[in-house]
């Protein structure tokens, strides 16, 4: 006998923890701010009227990092911004998850030289990334559902 | 009307200071200057001839060729009378340096650091000459042309772990 | 009093003044990450009290080495990279960088493409003001307006990837004309804009231009006269709002422009509100030109018929060998130009954009510099700042309209 049945009418579910934890999670996670260049103009379009993305929980951006989860890298990061990168990414608490989205934060897409870091996995590490140049917002918006679909499948052993 | 103001001022430009055309910029009209008489040809175009907005201050790099080396180009605008021309100095390649133009157009200030930062063209008299685009502790005037593109080789099989080695947190099995 | 600070790097010294370094006044980072700045721009704000003492700008986050690369790339594969200087902007620098290529090679533009090109660079020019309204009126707490802006920008974003395929980054014109010719629907959907169009920006003044807040705010802010812009170097709208009326597109027309019948709006003050309402009043203007380039547009070729330059049509190549081996030449090495240099401007809606090109004749850039009306605006920034309050600093910098990827290239 669980205790589903023995509680009958009380209205109370059971579930795993990791399902409430990655549940909680998934559903209300807010970016940082960081856009850099010309994808962050499309993740702007992406949260703006036409592809809505607080549909999904990404009601607000908020500019600080600490009280963030995801960052969602848009643009080019050169030589000159990567330890600012470093730093805002440690300045994050846990848990936290990093979207690389276009092919300049992914592999430095059109330009191999001197000025760009080559990808971002560089300094810090992606969980998604969402190729594109510029991305379309249903291609960062499908980039955002298949890093919950991670996050669902999370365990308890690899929590921080 | 422009096409007269910039006939008089081509005619200015060629008895005053005695300079020649240059053959090599088609549009717009262009002569080549020295160094030494580049402030004073620029307060006078901005002063008697309503030259006052400096376009474009920019250099070119010739490589191999040291005696001059590099090529820096001067573009002013007149707004009242719609003329534009240009000018033209070389720069020799061993301690490149030039008077600065931040007292007669202040808004050179920025160019000029522009291109120490890209050239390493020093400019003397500038009230703030360090690097605007690189980082402040960068080695070397990327723009040129010995200065190398610096780009990454594509990641084939044989020099995988090389370049994997330079992304270390791009490995699938770190969560 | 607090106590003298001591600074890490000496050299630096001549930036901040006196009072800063008796502790007096407040050294504070605006740092690169930062909602109002519109970009990666880092300000050193020197503070006394809320009130701006000095403001040291520090550009080259987003330093992409373009003008290098470009040297590296054939002619027609370096214009991909002109689309991503200054990213609002994408077929105005397009137009920039063919346009000279033309003036270098001799290159002929047919009637139709030059035609086609003004109506999309205008819509262009919408597009990059109402973006730069939406970002400006979020950052003043008018936060519907962005979802306006943005909403009516997805109708030119349509428009663009009808012509193209691509929303933002089209590469859409080509020396010698267009890449390919605008579909059967273009013109049905740039009418449809055309009707839509004049009753949103009626509702957009109706919100902001005579509110007490908007005016409260903008009126009086950043005042720079027309001698002190013109000695920086401004141009564009920032000028406009101190009264020159200098437009690119007047004083030197390309692309048949000559043929289209415009005002250029120009303010008297030169502060906030100024350039705001010279970007709405720039925005109808745009709305005019677009309607006679399309009622005007003329039939013919889209691309010029030099095969040195542009390549046969695929029809031609199954029947004629010259269009084989220029077809061939085209793909293998690229065209060469001949030997020159050239500085072709053209009016992009933040300024003067100028793009100085020289070739040796061979078939890459030899040397490639992009003349960056955002990398004037933010040298100005000291200057339009001094004395104003912090808050007042994110209206200014709106009102200049930088981009950061056209700054730092």
């Amino acid at each position: 006998m669980g205790v589903e049945q023995k509680a009958g009418n009380l209205g109370v579910v059971t579930v795993g923890l990791e399902e409430a934890v990655n549940w909680a999670r998934i559903n209300a996670m807010w970016p940082m701010l960081f856009g850099l260049a010309c994808c962050a103009i499309e993740m702007m379009s992406a949260q703006a009227a036409h592809f809505d993305m607080s549909r999904f929980g990404m009601e607000l951006m908020r500019a600080s990092p600490r009280q963030s989860e995801l960052m969602i890298v848009a643009g080019r990061v050169s030589r000159k911004m990567a330890p600012v990168l470093r730093r805002l990414y440690d300045q994050m608490p846990d848990p936290k998850w990093v979207i690389s989205m276009g092919d300049c934060a992914s592999c430095s897409g059109v330009f191999n030289n001197y000025a760009l870091l080559q990808g971002v996995d560089e300094v810090v590490p992606v969980d998604v990334y969402v190729a594109g140049c510029p991305p379309r917002p249903e291609a960062l918006i499908h980039g955002v559902i298949t890093l919950y679909n991670k996050v669902k499948n999370e365990k308890l052993g690899t929590w921080v | 009307m422009s096409e007269e103001h910039l006939k008089n001022t081509l005619k200015m430009l060629r008895d005053r200071f005695g300079l020649h055309e240059s053959e090599l910029m088609k549009y717009p009209p262009t002569f080549m200057a020295t160094a030494d008489k580049i402030v004073e040809i620029s307060r006078t175009l901005r002063d008697e001839f309503g030259y006052n907005l400096l376009c474009e201050l920019t250099a070119v790099d010739y490589y191999p060729e040291d005696m001059p080396r590099f090529h820096t180009v001067y573009g002013y605008y007149n707004i009242a009378e719609n003329s534009r021309m240009a000018i033209r100095v070389p720069v020799n390649g061993e301690n490149p340096s030039l008077p600065t133009l931040s007292e007669v157009y202040p808004g050179a200030n920025w160019l000029e650091r522009e291109l120490w930062d890209m050239f390493g063209i020093k400019f003397e008299g500038h009230p703030d000459m360090r690097r605007i685009l690189m980082p402040y502790d960068w080695e070397g005037h990327p723009l040129r042309k010995d200065y190398p593109l610096g780009y990454e080789e594509p990641q084939f099989t044989f020099n995988f772990d090389e370049i994997d080695k330079r992304k270390h947190h791009g490995r699938y099995e770190e969560a | 009093m607090a106590d003298p600070i001591e600074l890490d790097y000496p050299e630096l010294k001549h930036l901040v003044s006196e009072r800063a370094l008796k502790g007096e006044t407040v050294l504070l980072n605006m740092g690169p990450q930062h909602p109002s700045t519109h970009g990666v721009l880092r300000l050193l704000l020197e503070l006394d009290g809320e009130t701006i003492v000095n403001c040291v700008p520090d550009i080259g986050f987003l330093h992409t080495g373009i003008e290098k690369n470009m040297e590296a790339k054939r002619w027609e594969l370096a214009e991909v990279m002109t689309d991503r200087t200054d990213y609002l902007n994408n077929t105005g620098n397009n137009l920039g960088y063919c346009q000279a290529i033309e003036k270098l090679a001799d290159l002929d533009v047919p009637p139709r493409a030059q035609a086609v090109r003004v109506i999309l660079v205008e819509l262009e020019r919408i597009s990059n003001h109402l973006v730069w309204l939406g970002t400006q009126a979020l950052d003043l707490a008018a936060q519907s307006m962005f979802l306006y802006c943005f909403r009516e920008r997805e109708y030119i974003l349509d428009i663009k990837e009808l012509c193209s395929g691509q929303r933002m980054m089209t590469t859409y014109f080509r020396p010698g004309g267009l890449w390919r010719d605008i579909p059967a629907d273009f013109e049905i959907a740039v009418r449809r804009f055309l009707r839509m169009f004049p009753s949103r920006i009626k509702q957009y003044e109706a919100l902001l231009t005579k509110n007490p807040i908007w005016l409260e705010r903008t009126r009086k802010i950043g005042k720079i006269s027309a001698e002190q812009a013109i000695a920086l170097s401004l141009t564009g709208p920032v000028l406009r709002g101190s009264g020159v009326a200098y437009d690119v597109r007047k004083a030197q027309p390309y692309s048949g422009y000559e043929q289209y019948d415009f005002i250029v709006p120009t303010g008297t003050n030169g502060d906030v509100y100024d350039r705001y309402l010279v970007r709405m009043e720039e925005m109808r203007q745009s709305l005019r030109i677009i309607q006679q380039a399309l009622d005007k547009l003329p039939y013919g070729p889209f691309r010029s018929n030099n095969r040195k330059y542009v390549p046969p049509p695929r029809a031609e190549l199954g029947t004629s060998m010259e269009a084989v081996i220029h077809h061939f030449k085209l793909w293998t090495e690229g065209f060469n130009i001949p030997k020159g240099a050239v500085y072709s401007p053209v009016e992009s809606p933040k300024g003067e954009l100028g793009y100085y090109l020289e070739s040796d004749g061979s078939n890459h850039p030899y040397r490639i510099h992009m003349r960056a009306p955002s990398f004037l605006a933010i040298q100005a920034l000291p200057v339009l700042a001094k004395g104003h309050l912090v808050a007042d600093l994110v209206a200014i910098i709106g009102s200049i309209d930088i981009v950061l990827g056209d700054c730092d290239r």
